[in-house]
């Protein structure tokens, strides 16, 4: 589908801050409050916009006890649905944060959060590896997250300009 | 004893710039949000920060070319074409430079006689007049209106004529009003030019900061390429401002005598800077687009603010500075700038430092952070309720 520039001028700076006041959004943009609720109605109508979500340096948090694992995931396509099918099996369980399907050496990466290596390794074991489609997968486990989504998560990059300068 | 002044009486006499007393003003105070700032916010992108770092690693430490690296011009010559669409041959009509401001040094030294005349369009960058004092020029201020949008007029700049006259010094978008000038307005400065067989010095170092119009090059005009000194640089499009590198871009005559002047005074720009600009122009491009849009939507936002809280601001066409009216607070510019930074804390550059025609308004830099500009904006508007 093909959208003007203003709305992909909105896209643009809510992709970086979906909280941002629909007033100064307005001001940004040119254009009215109004016009900006419909064309981000529209925009979710069309489900380009599909959902607005917080990054969370989860690590940061003595509470938050999970593991991350990005597996890859070779599976036999079928005739007439080629990898959908198997991908939606998948995608399904409510332990798989994402699914893609890539080109090169393995099919499919799924992503999958647990709250221990164990949760994650039997997911792994008694769900993945068990469906008809899939012939092998490799396990790999996140130690540690530097960036996310275009976000470095140990860097608040100060200000060294001068305060005033011609 | 008699007592010898060891400084020169030209530089003795030349006037310090206010923005130093305002920075010290401001530099000494706890919590300002500064719009006073002239450069961009962004850090330069890694991409060119590791082509300078790789360039070190390998050895690159050594002079280059007086006119800079071959490699690095014919990049510039590529890029003018492309951009711009004026032509500039990496032989002998581009050189290198410490920054747009060496570029205009050597320009005006090159060119200027003593006593000979240069028409600086005011309000403008601080260093013009001083530079062409310096030179042994003598600069002839012309004062844009506001009711202009600060544009110069072809009948301002015919009156400003005398025999004398060598060159007009313009600079668009320009610093510190952003307003750029259209492509028929250049034409008819053009012509008035040509009539008096002048020169153009073209400051066009914000080239790339433009939002609404396109970008058009003194040098593109009609006829306009013969008789038009180019200046233009990476620190404001490219966000590269510590690494002072610009280049100029002259008829081959002007270029080979700049040239002259440029070995003896400055040898060649830092080799590192120049490797860094060389992977700015190869594949910087995305980010200067990215760039430009960003400050687009922040000079938006800026500008309803400052007219929804009773600051009048034309809507500057480029640059990262807005030039809002201060008259209805009764203040001079001076007065506005002082009293806002010590009751609300946040600097802004009182406009009559660029010029008497800036007197009135006050230069604010929107190359700040939205949560910056968002603060500045808070502050000013009780400052404005308090003053009304």
């Amino acid at each position: 589908m093909h959208l003007n520039e203003e709305e992909l001028e909105v896209l643009r700076i809510i992709e970086n801050n979906s909280r941002i006041d629909l007033k100064d959004l307005a001001k940004m943009t040119e254009l009215s409050e109004a016009d900006i609720e419909v064309t981000l109605k529209k925009l979710e109508d069309m489900r380009v916009i599909v959902r607005y979500l917080t990054v969370i340096n989860w690590a940061k948090v003595d509470e938050y006890h999970g593991v991350t694992a990005m597996i890859d995931v070779k599976v036999t396509p079928k005739r007439g649905v080629g990898f959908d099918e198997v991908a939606k099996r998948i995608y399904r369980f409510k332990e798989v944060e994402s699914v893609y399907l890539m080109s090169g050496a393995y099919d499919l990466s799924v992503i999958v959060e647990g709250r221990s290596m164990n949760e994650v390794a039997s997911f792994v074991s008694e769900k993945l590896s068990t469906l008809d489609s899939v012939i092998s997968t490799t396990t790999h486990f996140i130690m540690k997250k530097y960036k996310h989504d275009g976000t470095i998560f140990d860097q608040t990059e100060e200000d060294k300009r001068i305060v005033v300068s011609p | 004893m008699i007592k010898t002044s060891y400084v020169s009486r030209t530089i003795a006499e030349l006037k310090p710039s206010g923005i130093r007393r305002f920075f010290d003003l401001a530099a000494n105070l706890e919590g300002v949000v500064s719009l006073g700032v002239g450069e961009p916010d962004f850090v330069t992108s890694w991409a060119v920060r590791e082509a300078a770092i790789n360039s070190l690693e390998e050895g690159y430490t050594s002079y280059t070319a007086n006119a800079g690296l071959f490699e690095l011009r014919s990049e510039i010559s590529k890029y003018m074409e492309k951009q711009f669409h004026v032509s500039y041959r990496p032989e002998d009509q581009i050189i290198v430079t410490v920054g747009a401001s060496q570029a205009l040094d050597i320009t005006l030294r090159t060119i200027l006689n003593p006593g000979e005349e240069v028409i600086v369009v005011e309000p403008c960058f601080v260093a013009y007049a001083p530079l062409v004092t310096m030179a042994g020029g003598i600069p002839v201020t012309v004062q844009t209106s506001k009711d202009d949008d600060f544009k110069l007029t072809p009948e301002q700049l015919e009156a400003a004529i005398t025999p004398k006259t060598k060159a007009v010094l313009i600079c668009s978008p320009n610093n510190p009003t952003g307003t750029q000038l259209e492509q028929a307005e250049l034409v008819m400065l053009a012509d008035i030019v040509k009539k008096h067989d002048l020169l153009v010095i073209s400051d066009e170092i914000y080239a790339e900061l433009a939002y609404d119009e396109v970008f058009t090059s003194f040098a593109a005009i009609d006829g306009m390429m013969e008789r038009t000194i180019v200046i233009n640089g990476f620190s404001k499009g490219f966000a590269m401002t510590g690494w002072r590198l610009g280049f100029v871009c002259a008829p081959k005559e002007i270029s080979e005598a700049m040239l002259k002047l440029h070995q003896y005074a400055m040898m060649c720009a830092p080799t590192m800077a120049q490797h860094a600009a060389l992977e700015a122009l190869k594949h910087g491009m995305q980010d200067v687009e990215e760039m430009r849009r960003s400050y687009r939507r922040r000079r938006n936002y800026i500008v309803k603010s400052f007219n929804d809280i009773g600051l009048d601001c034309h809507k500057p066409g480029g640059a990262f500075y807005a030039f809002p009216s201060i008259e209805k607070t009764g203040m001079t510019s001076m007065e506005f700038a002082e009293r806002l930074l010590k009751e609300e804390l946040v600097a802004v550059v009182p406009g009559d430092v660029f010029g008497e025609s800036g007197e009135g308004h006050i230069r604010c830099s929107y190359a700040s952070s939205m949560e910056h500009l968002q603060e500045a904006l808070k502050r000013m508007e009780r400052f404005m309720k308090n003053h009304s």
